[in-house]
């Protein structure tokens, strides 16, 4: 008797064995893919096509920076997100004393949109499933840049498929890469969010940020309470502009974190799903087929070490595994290499590796919520959405989020979370295989070495900016920078003025510092203890 | 006013300040009197916080890769001020960057995971060093 494989096998719709499964299994009132959302947002996740697998990218120069995504694109990434360095997310030009030490360090340098060419030279955005980008403080200069790239490229920017970031109120107490005060930040941020809305309806304009807040060393409940805490402050403030959140709901994305505690942070995603769904429908009337909630998840860095750096990986592929058993659209995963330095190439592609591994070759995509009806996961999302409500309850009474942030309490709730946490690290109340678990002094450290970034970036970059000065038309570039100042001055909408500015080949400081001498520039402010 | 002065700073534009809020407390639990500077400082504005607070010891912390450009202009500012202040560093510093900031001045390099008692020892260390030696 002969043997034949059978060239239909699904393994998405079979397991290993050939046994086949639905999509989806549970009682009939607990479908995926219905309001409130709990157990997804689809009935079907990921059977037809994987979740969006795009790393977060980006050093030295826009020219090094467009070889390390062509080559993870070559890899079968589908999207990207482009890691801006730290002057250019604070508004600064390579060139500013302040950026000195800086350029090309945490990502690629853009002054003008020359660099946007080079960046993406040669990568057809049009075939690229979602664009991303870390512009916060500057989210309507990305819209420009892109818009701009699309013109001189003769394509409409509306063929690109584009994912802001554009959450600026995180800002201010995680991360920090802020410019202007928190208003005039929540002002600028919205102001995209309505432009997208009017001429870029494809793209999606903001995602709601709880990964940052993570991080920096809260928990699951502030995660995701400040975030929901800052979507209610964007969306307010866009329903003052006559924005409809029945239209606008379906274009943003929330940013969580996939941490290491498996089950919570399953149960997490749920439970921000069925927040969503209720908070779109009770507060902004949102029709229940538009109060699904689009979860962008990164896995989170702080628990990598640079003790024993290769454990990371292990530790990047169960948070990954995290992620998807919660239902995210779209993952990042970070590489074994980041408490070290920025990551190197093979370490970024073991990172994609790790999510193809997760796609293809383990059946996480044949059923949807497979945890869903898991006494502990319920038992989980169910609490989770208690103490979140609560959390959010209390920022309200205090009145929002942003007055929360502006206060002070907020920066003040989120580092008391993080001393206790460390507190508890080192009581080795919290273990940490390799640091307080296994700790084996005897052994050689690891061979992994830092991937190191070329000094002379930052000189190359300042005279790229020089060399684009030198060929644009200055009386066209003064005229820009007025005309957004008083759009600025005036409370009209920004984003129309720094496309022009940025078509006129404007840098990022000269927008930036046209903006702060109407707004003025947020300062750090120092803490004394004792 | 019960312990020796200590400056935690942020130097540059890295906006991660999860550690050297926790070192910061840290301190502040074990009795020093401590300013942290919030994000965002050149080294110029650390220098004169360490001057004005007539601080004896300044932890830097720093993640963004740019410490070979800012810690020794910082060092450097600090010794034409005529500040003693012993400086600590903390955050993603390379391995082969560390030699050279050492002989800049640094009295010790703090990696991420670093214990916050091992931390105090090498600032009880470094500050009786520094008043043995004076």
């Amino acid at each position: 008797m002969t043997v034949t494989p059978d060239d239909d096998f699904d393994p998405t719709a079979n397991t290993s064995s050939g046994i086949p499964v639905p999509p989806w299994s549970g009682p009939a009132d607990a479908k995926p893919g219905t309001y409130p959302y709990t157990r997804g947002i689809a009935e079907d996740l990921y059977r037809q096509d994987t979740w969006v697998m795009g790393l977060y990218s980006g050093y030295a120069s826009p020219r090094e920076t467009n070889l390390r995504i062509k080559s993870l694109l070559a890899a079968g990434q589908k999207g990207f997100s482009i890691a801006l360095d730290l002057p250019t997310q604070s508004g600064l030009d390579s060139d500013d004393s302040k950026a000195r030490g800086e350029v090309g360090r945490v990502g690629t340098p853009i002054d003008t949109v020359l660099d946007v060419e080079s960046l993406l030279d040669g990568i057809d955005l049009s075939n690229v499933a979602q664009i991303r980008t870390t512009a916060n403080a500057i989210g309507p200069l990305a819209v420009a840049w892109l818009v701009v790239l699309a013109e001189r490229q003769g394509v409409d920017p509306n063929s690109f498929r584009v994912l802001l970031q554009n959450d600026v109120l995180k800002e201010y107490v995680a991360r920090g890469t802020y410019i202007f005060p928190p208003a005039a930040g929540l002002r600028f941020s919205v102001d995209t969010v309505e432009y997208c809305r009017k001429q870029l309806p494809h793209w999606e304009p903001i995602e709601f940020c709880g990964y940052h807040i993570r991080d920096s060393g809260s928990n699951a409940v502030q995660e995701v309470g400040v975030a929901l805490g800052n979507a209610i402050e964007y969306l307010d403030e866009a329903v003052r502009r006559g924005v409809s959140i029945d239209d606008l709901a379906p274009h943003t994305f929330m940013f969580l974190s996939a941490g290491l505690d498996i089950f919570e942070e399953v149960a997490k995603f749920r439970a921000a799903r069925r927040l969503w769904s209720s908070l779109m429908r009770e507060r902004y009337g949102v029709a229940p087929e538009n109060c699904g909630l689009k979860i962008f998840s990164y896995t989170l860095g702080s628990p990598l070490t640079s003790a024993e750096p290769l454990n990371n990986a292990v530790r990047v592929a169960y948070e990954a595994l995290s992620a998807v058993l919660g239902g995210a659209q779209t993952l990042a995963t970070s590489s074994f290499d980041e408490a070290l330095g920025l990551p190197s190439e093979e370490a970024v592609h073991l990172s994609l590796r790790t999510q193809q591994i997760l796609a293809h070759e383990t059946g996480v995509r044949r059923s949807t919520d497979p945890l869903g009806g898991s006494y502990h996961v319920e038992e989980l999302t169910d609490e989770l959405e208690r103490r979140i409500t609560v959390y959010v309850d209390n920022l309200h009474s205090m009145g929002g989020a942003l007055a929360a942030l502006e206060s002070g309490w907020l920066s003040r709730d989120l580092s008391d979370a993080a001393y206790r946490m460390q507190l508890e690290t080192e009581r080795g109340v919290r273990p940490v295989v390799g640091v307080n678990v296994g700790a084996d002094t005897t052994r050689a450290r690891s061979e992994v070495r830092a991937f190191a970034i070329r000094d002379e970036g930052e000189g190359e970059q300042v005279a790229r900016l020089e060399a684009a000065r030198a060929r644009r038309d200055e009386h066209a570039v003064a005229t820009a920078l007025a005309k957004l100042r008083a759009a600025a001055a005036s409370g009209e909408n920004t984003v129309p003025y720094v496309i022009d500015a940025v078509r006129e080949i404007a840098s990022v400081g000269e927008i930036c510092g046209a903006l702060a001498e109407v707004w003025g520039l947020e300062e750090a402010a120092a803490w004394h203890l004792s | 006013m019960i312990g020796p002065r200590i400056i935690i700073a942020k130097l540059g534009l890295d906006g991660h300040d999860r550690g050297a809020k926790i070192v910061a407390r840290m301190f502040r639990d074990a009795g020093y009197e401590v300013m942290y500077t919030g994000l965002r400082q050149t080294p110029a504005m650390v220098a004169t916080a360490a001057l004005q607070e007539d601080a004896e010891l300044v932890g830097v912390s720093l993640l963004s890769g740019a410490h070979n450009t800012l810690v020794p202009e910082l060092l450097r500012l600090l010794k034409e001020n005529g500040s003693d202040a012993v400086v600590l560093l903390g955050g993603i510093i390379p391995a082969a960057d560390r030699p050279a900031l050492l002989d800049a001045g640094v009295a010790a390099i703090f990696e991420p995971g670093e214990q916050t008692e091992s931390i105090l020892a090498a600032t009880r260390a470094a500050l009786d060093g520094t008043s043995v030696g004076a």
